[in-house]
């Protein structure tokens, strides 16, 4: 499976925010994206899963389903964590993993993998930002896609769970996915390629 | 369509949660038909004529009040993100939103709206004609409801803009919601014609509704 982008142009307002970029991703690849505020890492994220429309360019991905949109084969990790306060934990979670697809872990699995399997019952507006975050991982888990969108994953993560999420990363990638993330921070995984995104003018 | 049913049950679950506001619109409906006999005067002649008006725009008024959240509040906490990525078509997400909407903010008015007929000093058979013509109704409301929830989304902050967008539009069903009421009660003109344009107007909506809410949604992203 290969990720390809090519000569792809992001505006939004009037500002240009990225021009002619191109990467192109294998399977077990990780992409890291770096670079300043505004820089528009979040944006190409974004228009990978189909969420920002691009003003010009190419987004393809050969060797998987050719039913399937690229979106329909990424799972994304925003800012927001798409989590309903009066749902339990474990309501969350089954709903994502049954709306977002098919072939993932068991949700219990899933939520043991991330750490929560003790909160499973408890209201998700109960949760810290942490665990809010770790519960949004679990959707990863919960549904299969290839091709991970990750935002800022280790924000509001403590050292624990950055180690539990790079290990969840490394399991991916070995099982042939593909993850883009958008980072300032160490990922804690060798070997990772990145691509830095310019200055915002 | 396994996605789907996980998208309904989800939303009816979280309308009758605490702070999912199923039961507000009934409540408000309630305070709207009861406030009009205050304003009125006790006439009783007078409220069984116009009480399937006040009945109407009661519902009209009530099923507006919850049509914010509908879209907005999962655009806010990026669950909109994540069913736009979905494997389902996006029209048919909407729609099955739109009836999760439906059966959980105004199926409870159609419910609700005999019991406040007795207020207005109506009929046995009005009362049924007015809930009938709500029953095939409301689903208009809400899928024309649904257009404007999906462009006040998409225009981004026009939550406030919702009502005075969406009112126009619902002009129509209200005319043949009353006048189907008032035919029934009495007459000149017989029941099935207005109830029929109702009813066309209601399967109308049902087509239009999910369509130009995900066209709007769609032309939303930036």
């Amino acid at each position: 499976m290969r990720l390809s982008a090519c000569d792809l142009v992001c505006v939004r307002g009037d500002r240009r925010v990225f021009a002619d970029l191109g990467f192109h991703l294998d399977a077990g690849e990780l992409l890291a994206i770096r670079g300043p505020n505004g820089a528009g890492k979040t944006s190409l994220l974004r228009s990978i899963a189909g969420l920002v429309r691009l003003a010009a360019g190419r987004i393809e991905l050969a060797g998987a389903d050719p039913e399937l949109t690229v979106a329909e084969q990424s799972h994304y990790l925003g800012h927001h964590d798409a989590l309903k306060p009066s749902l339990s934990v474990a309501e969350n979670l089954v709903f994502w993993a049954r709306y977002l697809g098919t072939g993932g872990m068991r949700p219990a699995e899933a939520l043991e993998t991330v750490g929560l399997a003790t909160l499973a019952a408890l209201p998700a507006g109960y949760l810290s930002a942490g665990q809010r975050r770790r519960l949004s991982v679990a959707r990863l888990l919960a549904a299969h896609r290839p091709i991970w969108l990750l935002d800022e994953p280790t924000s509001a993560l403590d050292a624990a769970a950055q180690a539990r999420l790079a290990d969840i990363m490394r399991r991916h990638l070995a099982g042939g996915g593909l993850i883009l993330a958008a980072t300032h921070g160490p990922l804690g995984l060798d070997g990772t390629r990145e691509l830095v995104l310019g200055d915002s003018p | 369509m396994e996605a789907l049913a996980a998208l309904l049950l989800r939303d009816m679950r979280l309308a009758v949660r605490v702070g999912g506001g199923a039961l507000v619109g009934v409540l408000f409906f309630l305070i709207v038909v009861t406030i009009v006999p205050l304003g009125v005067g006790p006439d009783l002649a007078l409220l069984a004529r116009i009480g399937p008006a006040i009945l109407w725009i009661g519902a009209l008024l009530a099923s507006l009040l919850a049509l914010d959240r509908l879209l907005a509040a999962d655009h806010d906490d990026g669950s909109l993100d994540l069913i736009l990525t979905g494997r389902a078509p996006l029209e048919l997400a909407v729609a099955v939103k739109a009836l999760a909407h439906w059966v959980t903010t105004s199926l409870p008015l159609v419910i609700a709206a005999p019991a406040l007929g007795l207020f207005l000093n109506l009929e046995p058979g009005a009362i049924g004609a007015v809930a009938l013509t709500l029953l095939v109704g409301t689903p208009a409301l809400t899928f024309i409801g649904l257009i404007g929830a999906a462009l006040a989304v998409a225009l981004r902050r026009g939550g406030l803009l919702l009502p005075v967008l969406v009112l126009p539009l619902t002009i129509p069903i209200l005319i043949f919601g009353v006048s189907a009421s008032n035919a029934a009660i009495v007459g000149p003109v017989p029941f099935g014609a207005p109830f029929a344009i109702l009813a066309a107007l209601t399967l109308m909506s049902l087509v239009i509704g999910p369509f130009a809410a995900a066209a709007a949604l769609r032309h939303g992203l930036e």
